[in-house]
C-alpha cells in the first residue's frame, strides 16, 4: 500500500551563536508513516520544548529537516516545485493553535475562504464558490449565514477555531496538522471542535497529526499516539494503552499530572523534580528529572517492545525486544 | 464619596441569608451585592450583576465560567482596578473588618498585597523585562511598608522565593532567565509577600503545560496553608477544580449561578449551566463522546430577557423567558439562580 506520509530519521537541529556555536537538538531521529487508504489521528504529545511543533514546522515544509527525509506521496518535500509544490500545499492542510492571530482584522471572514478557493481555481462560478464554503462551514456546525461578511472580531474563539478547519476542509486535504487546536478555547466549546475534526477523519477520510499537551483531549479523538520530550519519543503506542498504562516515567509523570475532573482520582504523589535546563543531552533525555534513574541510562536508550501495539524507550524494560527506530509507526494501530 | 453612597444602600434580605452561610468561621472575604458596568460606545454591558459570597480563612473557591462571563472583571473589581470606561455600580467588598470599597486611593493602593493579593493571568508578560526579580519583589515590599530595614526586607523576598520553591539566585535574575513555570511562582511568591488574606488567581496556569501546572498549583496550594489566606481560583478548566478547590462558584453572563461544594458539584450539580459544564467534560470512561453545550454564550450588550441562560438551556420553561430568576439558597445551603428550584428554597 502507498504511503501518504514517510518520515525517515529525521533531526532537526538548531544552533545559535557565531564563535561558539551552540546547538539545540529539536528532534532527534524521527521516523514515522502514515498510510494513504487508512485515515487515522495519532497524537504527538510533549511540553513546551519537546519539539511537537518543530515537528509541524518541518511536515508542513516551513522548515527543512538537518538530516532525514520527509516524503509526501513518494516525492521529498523540500525538492517539490510547480504543480506538485502546488498539490501538497493543498492537501497538507493546518489549524494553528491561536485562533486570534491567523486571522486579518481588516477582511471579512470570507477573505479566508475566498483566497484559496481562487489560489487553487477550486470553484468555476461565484455560486460554486459560495456553495463550497457554505458546505464547508456547515460541516463544521456552522450556519454560514451566521459568519458570513461578519469581521472575526464579531465572533467567538470558538467561531473562528472552526472556521479554520473549515477552510482546512475546503481544500480536500489527505493530511491536517492540527497544532493545539483547542488549547485557547473555552472549555465548552472544545467538544465542539474535537468532535468536527473526529468527522473529518471519519467521514471525509482525512488524516490528521494531533499535535499537544493535553493528554485529556488526545485520548478522546485519536488512535495512537507519540510521546516526545526533548525531541526523543519516549513512549508511543496505542492511546489507550499509553494513558491507561503508562510505562516510561516521563508519560507516567505526564498522565499524572493531568487534571482528571474527578474526585476519586487525585494528582499524583510523585514530587516533580524541575526540570534541568543545562541537563546534557547524553544518553536518556529525561534522565535529570527521572525517579528511576540508573547507571545505564548514560548511554541513549533504544525503543522496547512492551507489547504488540506499545513501546518504551527506557532500560527499565531492557529485557524487552528492541524496536528498530524507522519501525515505530508498525507499533502504532491505524 | 463612594463610601457614603454605598453605606446608604439597604442591605437586602438576600444579601444576609448569604452571608449567614453556615460555613464555619467568621468569613474572611465578604463580597456583597457587587455590580459592575461598562459603559461603551454600542451601549451599557453589565459584566457584573449582583454578585455575592463569603469566604474563611484557608478555604479555596473555584470561580468557572465562559469567557466573557465576568470572571476577571469580578477579580479585578474585587481589587478595585477596573478602568474606565467600567465602573463599579454598586456592592461592598469586606475583607477581615476592612471595606475595600469604602478606601481612599491611597489606603486601597497598600490594601492591595498586604490584604488582598492579585496573581495574574500572563506571568510571562506582568514581570518587569528591564528590573531584576529582586528589584521588583522590593519594590512591592517597599512601597508598603514604611522604614523596614534592608535586611529585614531581604530576609521576606528570600523567604517568599523559598516558599514557592525557587532557588535564592532567583533574586538577581531577570524575566527572560526563567522559564514560564518559574515566572508565574516569582509572580506567587510576590503576591504572598506581605501575607495578604485573599489571594486571587486568575487562570494561573492557562498558558503551561500539565506538569508546570501541577507544579504551579501545588505551590499555591502549599503557601495558602502556610499563611492560612482565602484564595479564588479562576479558571474555566473543571478539571483543575475538581484537584484544587473546596468550593465551585458558576458564573453566567456577569452572574452566579450557582455556588456549591466541590463534591456536590462534580455528583449533583443543579443549575442546568452546571450540570451542562459537568457533563460536557472528558473523563477516562467516556472516550469519543463529545458532548458540548450548544449555543453560544449571550453578548453583555443584548442579554436575553429574563434568565439569561434560557435559550440554551433544555429545562426551559416559560416563566424563564420572562422573569429574571433570584439568587436562592437551597435547604442544604447551596446557592443556586435558576426558577427550577423556586420551591426548594
Amino acid at each position: 500500500m502507498a504511503n501518504l506520509l514517510e518520515l525517515k530519521n529525521v533531526s532537526k537541529v538548531y544552533s545559535r551563536g557565531l564563535i561558539n556555536t551552540k546547538a539545540t537538538i529539536a528532534l532527534q531521529d524521527i521516523s514515522l508513516t502514515l498510510r494513504e487508504n487508512e485515515p487515522t489521528i495519532l497524537t504527538v504529545a510533549g511540553e513546551s520544548g519537546s519539539g511537537k511543533t518543530t515537528l509541524a514546522m518541518l511536515l508542513l515544509g516551513f522548515t527543512t529537516p538537518t538530516t532525514g527525509q520527509i516524503i509526501y506521496r513518494g516525492k521529498n518535500i523540500t525538492t517539490l516545485h510547480g504543480k506538485q509544490r502546488m498539490a501538497f500545499r493543498r492537501e497538507v492542510q493546518a489549524v494553528f493553535q491561536d485562533p486570534f492571530a491567523v486571522f486579518n482584522p481588516f477582511y471579512t471572514v470570507d477573505h479566508l475562504l475566498t483566497v484559496p478557493i481562487r489560489r487553487f481555481k477550486l470553484a468555476k462560478s461565484r455560486a460554486d464558490a459560495r456553495n463550497r464554503m457554505d458546505e464547508a462551514l456547515t460541516a463544521v456546525g456552522l450556519r454560514p449565514e451566521d459568519v458570513l461578511g461578519r469581521f472575526p472580531h464579531q465572533l467567538s474563539g470558538g467561531q473562528r477555531q472552526r472556521i479554520n478547519v473549515a477552510r482546512a476542509l475546503l481544500l480536500k486535504p489527505r493530511l491536517l496538522i492540527a497544532d493545539e487546536p483547542v488549547s485557547m478555547v473555552d472549555a465548552s466549546l472544545r467538544a465542539n471542535i474535537l468532535e468536527t475534526l473526529r468527522n473529518l477523519q471519519r467521514d471525509h477520510g482525512v488524516s490528521i497529526i494531533y499535535i499537544t499537551h493535553d493528554l485529556t483531549t488526545a485520548y478522546h479523538i485519536s488512535k495512537s499516539i507519540i510521546v516526545l520530550y526533548r525531541g526523543a519519543v519516549m513512549e508511543a503506542g496505542d492511546i489507550d494503552t499509553v494513558i491507561k498504562s503508562p510505562r516510561h516515567p516521563y508519560t507516567q509523570l505526564l498522565v499524572d499530572s493531568i487534571p482528571w475532573p474527578n474526585l476519586e482520582k487525585r494528582w499524583g504523589v510523585q514530587p516533580i523534580k524541575a526540570r534541568d535546563s543545562g541537563a546534557s543531552t547524553e544518553g536518556c533525555r529525561f534522565r535529570s528529572r527521572c525517579p528511576m534513574a540508573m547507571e545505564i541510562c548514560k548511554t541513549p536508550p533504544p525503543l522496547f517492545r512492551i507489547d504488540a501495539h506499545h513501546t518504551a524507550s527506557c532500560y527499565l524494560y531492557a529485557e524487552q525486544p528492541q524496536v528498530a527506530p524507522d519501525h515505530l509507526s508498525e507499533l502504532l494501530p491505524a | 464619596m463612594m463610601s457614603e453612597v454605598l453605606s446608604d444602600r439597604p442591605t437586602t434580605s438576600r444579601t444576609s441569608a448569604l452571608s449567614a452561610r453556615p460555613s464555619g468561621p467568621e468569613p474572611v472575604l465578604r463580597v456583597q451585592n457587587l455590580e459592575v458596568t461598562y459603559y461603551t460606545d454600542a451601549g451599557r454591558a453589565k459584566a457584573l450583576d449582583d454578585v455575592s459570597f463569603t469566604l474563611s480563612a484557608g478555604e479555596k473557591l473555584g470561580m468557572v465560567g465562559e469567557s466573557g462571563s465576568g470572571k476577571s472583571t469580578l477579580a479585578l473589581a474585587m481589587m478595585r482596578m477596573i478602568k474606565p470606561p467600567g465602573r463599579i455600580e454598586a456592592g461592598r467588598v469586606i475583607v477581615g473588618d476592612t471595606d475595600l470599597t469604602g478606601l481612599d486611593d491611597d489606603a486601597m493602593r497598600k490594601a492591595r498585597l498586604s490584604k488582598i493579593a492579585y496573581i495574574p493571568q500572563g506571568a510571562m508578560n506582568s514581570l518587569n523585562p528591564v528590573m531584576r526579580i529582586g528589584a521588583q519583589m522590593v519594590d512591592a515590599v517597599k512601597s508598603h511598608m514604611n522604614g523596614e530595614s534592608r535586611s529585614s526586607i531581604g530576609d521576606r523576598c528570600a523567604h517568599a522565593l523559598k516558599s514557592v520553591d525557587l532557588d535564592a539566585s532567583v533574586f538577581r535574575m531577570y524575566a527572560h532567565e526563567l522559564s514560564g513555570g518559574m515566572k508565574q511562582r516569582v509572580c506567587i511568591a510576590i503576591g504572598i509577600l506581605l501575607n495578604p488574606q485573599v489571594i486571587i488567581a486568575d487562570e494561573p496556569t492557562s498558558a503551561l503545560d500539565v506538569v508546570t501546572q501541577r507544579q504551579v498549583m501545588e505551590t499555591i496550594d502549599r503557601v495558602q496553608k502556610e499563611i492560612n489566606a482565602a484564595v479564588i481560583l479562576i479558571g474555566h478548566d473543571m478539571g483543575l477544580m475538581a484537584q484544587f478547590v473546596d468550593k465551585v462558584a458558576v458564573m453566567y453572563a456577569g452572574r452566579l449561578v450557582e455556588v456549591s461544594t466541590v463534591r456536590e458539584m462534580f455528583t449533583d450539580p443543579k443549575h442546568p449551566y452546571a450540570r451542562a459544564l459537568i457533563s460536557s467534560l472528558p473523563n477516562l470512561d467516556n472516550k469519543g463522546v463529545f458532548q458540548g453545550i450548544p449555543g453560544l454564550a449571550p453578548s453583555l450588550l443584548r442579554l436575553p430577557t429574563g434568565c439569561a441562560f434560557h435559550p440554551r438551556c433544555t429545562h426551559a420553561m416559560d416563566i424563564c423567558g420572562t422573569t429574571r430568576p433570584e439568587v436562592r439558597m437551597l435547604a442544604s445551603g447551596r446557592v443556586v439562580t435558576c426558577h427550577l428550584f423556586n420551591e426548594e428554597a
